[in-house]
């Protein structure tokens, strides 16, 4: 027997129970009593539901996420971009108070983990700047890991210059280029 | 020696095709190359010729640098048959060889009948019963889908008959492109390798980077970022079938197919600092090759497949370097300019194709290997990724053109230049094809 046969078969059998349920009641005045019932029953709970007070929530004020992270961590902690020189993956000390902000947060929250993709501009080949991303990359890394983070929790990639932030073609847009990314 | 004609810029490759999304514009050309005349060929059938031969053929051998084709106004008849030809006119225009056709409908529908001659333009003005003017002459019944590639079979043909070099026009190109209003905007592609008839092979969220030609041109080598890191693949292009080379931790890049199709020359920097590694493709066996404190990248195979060429910071700025793989020993190959990259040596192993940093700017140059001559071929600033024709002819590279990233080509001995820009988004890493045929 098919789904199709089963479900017809149930049409015609849910009716008939119908019809016997209806039978079995045949006491007329009992039939006008429980009505009677039914509607008082209906009346009551319509001026229950008039007189009942209602409630409703709003919301707490609360700090985002961000100015939580702020309140702990100053406001470094937004900042996400290092920046480097032509060629060079040597880290600038005005980016310390940036890397010393994440490196407190990766220490105190050791669940959390980071990837630092390293960039480079468009100068030079795509391999030779994939290796330069690279130790961009991990000269970041090696700051975090020498203010205590753990390695395990630093992923660095390499993009070279795969991934400009600014496509245009000249130096400033190379200097923009030039970077390491903290992503969480 | 020769001169430049950089202010005469055509457009040659205006082709009624929508498809097509590269189209080359000739920047640089000399009128020191050999003067040949490819006539247009006849048209036999009714309504509109199926195919320009004549166009892609002398669009092919000019880009070789070797050929300068006569422009049509300045043809003296239009002949499409070696019997109806009067030498002189021809002799006098200084022609070398000429090249011409007939094209009928064959009594299949969507099929052509094609026959063209190679004409030795001396000979023919001799006009000595024992030296026959024709070098060439072939009848092909050719589909509607194949008459593009007959032509660049046609200019293969001429190209060796007047060079003794094999021809490369029957060759693609593999080459990463970049749409950023695509949802997938990292898409490497193939077309032939003068931009026409595109086609997609894969396209991702993340960068692609290096694609390589395996020996028999079936396969592509290349770098994928899919997994938000650094992998090496290999692609079947008949079958779409993908294989994971290697995965390991940092970088995975740079691979460059062997000679013989069995091992990958690549960079893994997972033991500290990039290096060249070879890897066996079916064993996966890892060779190391290179051991040093800093940058090893770019690897690519002598033809012999007996060492590897590779960019090292070893020497201070990157310089170019060869490793015997017998011996492991590395000796430098490169002294002149600020510094140099992406060197991979010529088919015959006399000269290395590399990038040269010159006063700050990014150029394809040639060196002599024997002499040690360096030999800047472009002017631009941004020229990276040179790949060789398989015949050592043309070298296709990566350049930034009026603002944009795009492929350009230029003939091995500088004469002749052209851009080939996107049409759409930015196109870079181009790798030129083994013979196909």
């Amino acid at each position: 027997m098919n789904l199709s046969m089963i479900s017809k078969g149930l049409l015609i059998a849910l009716p008939m129970l119908a019809l016997g349920a209806c039978s079995s009641t045949t006491d007329a005045d009992a039939e006008a009593a429980a009505k009677l019932q039914a509607e008082q029953a209906a009346a009551a709970a319509k001026k229950a539901a008039e007189d009942a007070v209602q409630t409703d929530t709003i919301q707490a004020i609360e700090l985002t996420a961000e100015e939580k992270l702020v309140e702990q961590y100053t406001s470094a902690i937004l900042e996400t971009t290092i920046n480097f020189e032509f060629d060079k993956s040597v880290i600038s000390p005005k980016y310390a108070t940036i890397l010393d902000a994440h490196a407190k947060y990766l220490v105190n929250n050791t669940d959390k983990s980071i990837t630092v993709e390293g960039h480079a501009d468009e100068l030079g080949t795509p391999e030779y700047n994939i290796a330069l991303g690279e130790r961009r990359g991990l000269a970041v890394s090696t700051y975090l890991e020498n203010m205590g983070v753990s390695a395990s929790q630093i992923t660095v990639v390499s993009y070279g210059e795969e991934k400009p932030v600014n496509l245009g073609h000249n130096e400033s847009a190379r200097a923009e280029n030039r970077r390491a990314e903290l992503v969480y | 020696m020769f001169v430049r004609l950089i202010s005469l810029i055509i457009l040659i490759a205006a082709s009624s095709n929508a498809s097509a999304r590269l189209e080359i514009l000739i920047t640089e050309g000399v009128n020191s190359a050999r003067p040949i005349a490819v006539v247009p060929f006849k048209w036999l059938g009714k309504g509109k010729k199926p195919q320009n031969f004549s166009e892609i053929v002398a669009a092919d051998l000019q880009r070789s640098g070797k050929f300068s084709p006569l422009s049509i106004d300045k043809m003296p008849k239009t002949p499409s048959n070696s019997k109806d030809i009067d030498y002189s006119a021809w002799t006098e225009l200084g022609v070398e060889a000429i090249v011409m056709g007939e094209v009928k409908p064959d009594t299949t529908a969507g099929k052509y009948i094609v026959t063209f001659e190679l004409l030795d333009v001396l000979t023919g003005n001799v006009n000595m019963p024992s030296f026959d003017p024709v070098m060439d002459k072939r009848r092909s019944t050719i589909s509607t889908s194949q008459l593009r590639q007959y032509a660049h079979r046609i200019s293969d043909i001429v190209y060796e008959k007047l060079t003794g070099e094999r021809g490369a026009f029957l060759t693609r190109i593999a080459y990463v492109a970049i749409d950023r209003t695509s949802t997938h905007p990292y898409q490497l592609r193939i077309s032939d390798y003068d931009g026409e008839g595109e086609k997609l092979v894969l396209r991702s969220k993340q960068p692609i980077m290096s694609p390589s030609w395996s020996p028999d041109g079936r396969k592509l080598a290349y770098v994928s970022f899919e997994k938000r890191r650094s992998q090496v693949y290999i692609q079947d292009l008949y079958t779409q079938q993908r294989e994971l080379m290697t995965s390991f931790p940092k970088i995975n890049g740079s691979p460059t197919w062997s000679p013989d199709g069995t091992q990958l020359a690549l960079v893994l920097s997972k033991d500290g600092q990039p290096e060249i590694y070879t890897f066996n493709i079916k064993t996966k066996a890892l060779k190391r090759l290179t051991n040093n404190r800093v940058i090893d990248t770019e690897p690519s195979w002598t033809p012999d497949g007996k060492s590897i060429i590779f960019s090292s910071e070893r020497g201070g700025r990157p310089q170019i370097y060869q490793v015997s793989l017998a011996t492991g020993k590395a000796k430098r190959l490169t002294w002149e300019g600020d510094l140099n990259l992406g060197g991979t040596m010529t088919p015959d192993g006399d000269n290395l194709v590399l990038v040269s940093r010159h006063n700050g700017n990014y150029m394809i140059a040639v060196q002599d290997l024997e002499s040690g001559e360096l030999r800047t071929l472009t002017k631009t600033q941004l020229d990276e990724s040179p790949s060789i024709a398989p015949n050592g002819s043309m070298i296709i590279y990566s350049t930034v053109y009026q603002g944009k990233q795009g492929l350009a080509l230029v003939s091995m001995d500088g004469r002749f230049k052209a851009n080939i820009p996107a049409n759409n988004g930015e196109v870079k890493s181009p790798a030129w094809s083994p013979f196909l045929q």
